[in-house]
């Protein structure tokens, strides 16, 4: 890598001053699983690095009152094979099993990897599908962040150039709530052509009250599909679901590239996100 | 910049070198402690060719930095087996002809070797996601799944 100057806070709080000092001259590195690699691309450079992967209290995953509490520091693995994560939330459990390979999830935080804000990332739309919200930190204080707030370009997010992303608080779902998250890929490992995170919550006839759909890799943030998430109203494990993946491939918004055409990628939203649906009803039934 | 004392385990021995902080682990492993077994292959995380064990978990050292792994137990193909004795995933991968040209092979390894560990008794499916950040352009994975196998069944 090329030379940069690197610096160890041991507290949060040493981490906040040092980059309200250096601000846009200083970027964090958590595992660096993606950062490095933009780095050794020259994508980024940096003067400071300021690490913080080995910072002290935020490896965590908390059963709160009324949500789970992730800190940002978790590795990927953990969170994946959590029992509490994989009962409460299965589409979560399956994004992060989505992403790269286990090495890459070994090392690899859920803060770093959401605050990286890749449109082809793999946490981000199931996410927002579970309207999460983040907590970030400086020396101003402490302030929430929901994640519709979040994304604000390619690999931008809200978070003020001083700020650290210390938590990730998911509210428990409604009874009656099913979800997944599927994602198309040419070879295992790599990133995603399309990907769908639904949730869906039932009423008392079994049709769907409320979908949450988000379309990943399909723009320079992740997509709420909300015409097809009107679409799904209605729908129950008997229907065929046609028009959503039609209102879905309306939803997507995706750049042609060496993946695919753009026909190709809105036809492949279209197509996941009505099986996605039908996944999720059928687990919101059980 | 001026290099900075850094402490690492490797193979269960305590090293102390002198380097510059910007360095990931492979070079720092390569360079510095002349181990040599763990390759560079693509240098973006992608290839698996530098796996190493970081506390018994499967991670790419190209992507890791040197000085934030200081407090942990590496492995790299160097400390599979011992006394001389190769370990039985190394034996399996030789009698299975699961290695053509070698690059591919310390990185295999240890995959497999993490996968063993936590798993003893993986199913087809588990080791062939256990290995899917490690990739081999010679021998289509077959033998080297079986090796696997093989050497599971063994232990």
């Amino acid at each position: 890598m090329k030379p940069v100057e690197f610096l160890e806070p041991e507290t949060l709080e040493k981490t906040c001053s040092l980059l309200a000092k250096y601000k846009e001259e200083a970027k964090l590195i958590a595992s660096g699983q993606s950062l490095i690699p933009m780095m050794q691309q020259r994508l980024f450079t940096p003067k400071y690095l300021i690490s913080v992967r080995n910072l002290p209290g935020l490896d965590y995953i908390k059963e709160d009152g009324d949500a789970l509490r992730i800190g940002a520091l978790t590795t990927q693995r953990t969170v994946e094979t959590s029992e509490v994560v994989r009962r409460r939330f299965p589409i979560l459990a399956e994004a992060v099993h989505a992403i790269g390979t286990v090495q890459i999830r070994n090392w690899g935080t859920i803060g770093g990897s959401l605050a990286e804000a890749d449109p082809t990332g793999d946490l981000p739309p199931a996410l927002l599908a579970l309207g999460a919200r983040v907590k970030a930190l400086s020396v101003r204080g402490e302030r929430e962040v929901p994640l519709d707030e979040f994304f604000v370009d390619y690999i931008q997010t809200s978070l003020e150039l001083d700020e650290v992303l210390t938590e990730i608080i998911v509210p428990y779902l409604p009874p009656n709530t099913g979800g997944t998250y599927i994602k198309d890929v040419v070879r295992a490992g790599d990133t995603g052509i399309v990907t769908v995170a639904a949730l869906a919550t039932l009423d008392g006839k079994q049709t769907v009250k409320e979908a949450r759909i988000v379309l990943g890799c399909q723009a320079v943030t992740p997509v709420r599909a909300l015409q097809a998430e009107k679409a799904a109203v209605g729908k129950s494990a008997m229907d065929d679901l046609e028009d959503v993946a039609e209102a879905a491939s309306q939803d997507a918004d995706p750049a042609p590239d060496v993946l695919g055409s753009v026909e190709y990628k809105t036809y492949l939203a279209g197509l996941r996100t009505k099986q996605a649906l039908h996944t999720a009803i059928d687990r919101a039934k059980s | 910049m001026e290099k900075r004392l850094l402490k690492l385990r490797v193979n269960g021995e305590d090293y102390e070198v002198y380097v510059e902080p910007w360095h990931v682990l492979r070079d720092v492993l390569r360079h510095e402690l002349g181990l040599t077994g763990t390759k560079q292959g693509c240098d973006t995380g992608y290839c698996g060719a530098c796996t190493v064990l970081i506390d018994g978990k499967a991670v790419k050292s190209c992507v890791v930095m040197a000085r934030q792994v200081q407090e942990r137990d590496i492995v790299t193909v160097e400390g599979l087996g011992s006394d001389g004795e190769l370990d039985p995933l190394q034996q399996a991968f030789i009698d299975k002809f699961a290695i053509q040209c070698g690059f591919c092979t310390s990185g295999m390894l240890l995959s497999a070797k993490a996968l063993l560990m936590e798993n003893p008794h993986p199913s087809e499916d588990e080791i062939k996601e256990a290995i899917m950040g490690n990739l081999c352009r010679c021998t289509g994975y077959k033998k080297i799944v079986e090796a696997v196998q093989a050497a599971a069944e063994r232990s």
